[in-house]
């Protein structure tokens, strides 16, 4: 569960966020959306902690960490996994070793490792692909392998930075599947995109950001006019809801 | 974590080997900046041997006496002078003994040369040692109200002029080393800021998926210190060697000159090997540690 509580953050230039209050329940799958430069990325750095609030309070798993000391950043960032739109594999490494090199470096025992990457490698349908080079693959088989990479250490929040925003409709739709098939394990989904088909289709919680201000909050699309009427009062939800 | 030091070893060898031509550069120039500290090293550590040897030789003030002055007369200034906090020992010392000690120290095989002088040249004479070379000044201000003095002969002003030029070679030393040490770490922070311009997305992702600041830094740190430790031994043969020839040349002569032993090879050497290895260590992980800050800053 992730929890914002009037959260401001400004930059020199730009108001980033502005009294910022929501609630994430945990196994949600949300939609952050607004133009560019709205704060989406302000939103993702702050959960990360890449950056610190200048007011208000951000909980990640019940755990405030607004005054998070810097030796618990990897703890906390070890329950969140990331996908960019960019992939970001590492090309000298094969599949296999792109996802057990997240498991390496926070002292995975070996076995463990060589247990789970193929488990993580079929969930993701690149069983086959296991011993490739990040080039020899297709774009979207390379998000694939980025998305095994972010949940191979079973982080209870999935961040998804535009994940579709490089690939072709077939392929961004093969990536929202396999998305939502992890959302159903579970894990909780947060999704930074532009893509208003896939919004308005998947039919999740969407959350609009503009100048720094959260202007809806609902569930269904990506809505057309944000002039305050479509705005859900206080950052509250609906708790339920059923596709 | 042992299994972390492992991974970071196995990197920093690969790093190292994939950036050979800068790894080479930076040791080349910490091991030139060794070597120039080698040369200060063997040189100082000389000097204050040889300082020791001095002070040790020169702690005594010889007050020469007139002939007039009897044998009684002598002992009671002796005594007097014993009696002094500063003085450690005071002997009188008749002109036949001195000879025959001249004669024997001084001269060996070759005294007999001295036997067809028609008389004894020297004088009787109070050897006076001193606690502290500080306590010399004393001596000769007692020694001066005594009748029938001679001459007084001590080295208190050469000694402390020695001192002195050691103390300001010391200082120089420890000025340029720092320089060198300086200079030194931002050659190593260079070379390794390329190879971590070349992981930087490597970097990121380990920061991402949540491996801490030490764990990302382990192979960098040991780039820096594996580089560092070369230079370290490089430069210890180098000078340990030169300094061998250095005796093997010099050394005797050096010894009938000024009449002072030079330090053994072996000596500097292990003293050089502990000096020189933690200095290579800590320049390489300052080095690194410093090359990583600003890709470090969460």
């Amino acid at each position: 569960m992730i929890t914002f509580e009037h959260v401001t953050k400004k930059f020199a230039d730009n108001v980033g966020l502005e009294d910022i209050s929501i609630k994430i329940e945990k196994g949600d799958f949300v939609f952050i959306v607004g133009p560019t430069g709205a704060g989406k990325s302000t939103f993702i750095k702050l959960m990360q902690k890449e950056i610190d609030a200048d007011s208000g309070k951000i909980t990640v798993n019940g755990k405030d960490i607004t005054n998070l000391p810097n030796r618990e950043i990897p703890k906390l960032r070890r329950s969140l996994g990331i996908v960019f739109q960019d992939f970001r594999l590492l090309p000298k490494k094969t599949v296999y070793e792109n996802v057990a090199f997240a498991m390496e470096i926070i002292h995975t025992p070996a076995k463990q490792i060589r247990r789970q990457v193929p488990a993580v490698l079929s969930l993701v349908g690149i069983s086959s692909k296991a011993d490739k080079y990040p080039s020899e693959l297709s774009q979207g088989e390379q998000q694939r392998v980025a998305i095994a990479r972010a949940i191979v250490n079973k982080p209870t929040v999935l961040i998804a930075d535009e994940p579709t925003g490089n690939l072709d409709p077939d392929t961004a739709w093969e990536i929202m599947r396999l998305l939502e098939q992890i959302n159903l394990r579970g894990t909780t989904i947060l999704m930074v995109t532009h893509a208003k088909d896939i919004v308005d289709k998947m039919g999740k919680r969407v959350v609009t950001i503009e100048k720094g201000h959260i202007v809806r909050d609902e569930f269904g699309s990506y809505g057309k006019e944000v002039n305050g009427k479509g705005m859900y009062p206080g950052g509250l939800l609906r708790k339920s809801y059923v596709r | 974590m042992l299994g972390s030091l492992g991974y970071s070893i196995k990197q920093a060898a690969v790093q190292v080997f994939r950036n050979r031509a800068m790894s080479l550069a930076s040791l080349f120039s910490i091991t030139a900046m060794m070597l120039i500290l080698g040369l200060f090293f063997v040189l100082i550590v000389n000097v204050g041997v040889a300082m020791e040897t001095a002070k040790m030789d020169y702690d005594t003030v010889s007050v020469y006496l007139e002939d007039s002055v009897t044998y009684a007369e002598a002992n009671t200034m002796a005594e007097t002078l014993r009696a002094m906090p500063e003085v450690s020992e005071a002997e009188y010392l008749d002109k036949d003994t001195a000879l025959s000690q001249w004669k024997s120290q001084s001269w060996g095989e070759n005294s007999y040369l001295l036997d067809t002088l028609p008389e004894n040249p020297l004088p009787n004479s109070i050897e006076v040692k001193v606690k502290e070379l500080s306590g010399a000044d004393a001596v000769v201000e007692k020694v001066n109200t005594f009748n029938g003095i001679e001459k007084i002969r001590y080295y208190k002003e050469t000694v402390e002029k020695l001192v002195k030029i050691t103390d300001s070679l010391k200082l120089a030393m420890l000025i340029i080393m720092l320089f060198l040490v300086i200079v030194s770490i931002v050659v190593v922070s260079n070379t390794i800021k390329l190879t971590v311009f070349a992981r930087q997305k490597e970097i990121e992702i380990m920061k991402y998926v949540g491996a801490t600041n030490w764990f990302i830094r382990g192979p960098f740190l040991v780039e820096g210190i594996f580089i560092g430790i070369i230079s370290a031994g490089v430069s210890v043969g180098v000078v340990a060697l030169a300094y061998s020839k250095i005796i093997g040349m010099m050394s005797r002569d050096m010894t009938l000159m000024i009449g002072m032993p030079m330090v053994s090879v072996g000596f500097l050497s292990t003293n050089l090997v502990w000096v020189f290895l933690a200095l290579g260590i800590s320049i390489g992980a300052c080095g690194s540690i410093v090359s990583m800050r600003r890709f470090l800053d969460t």
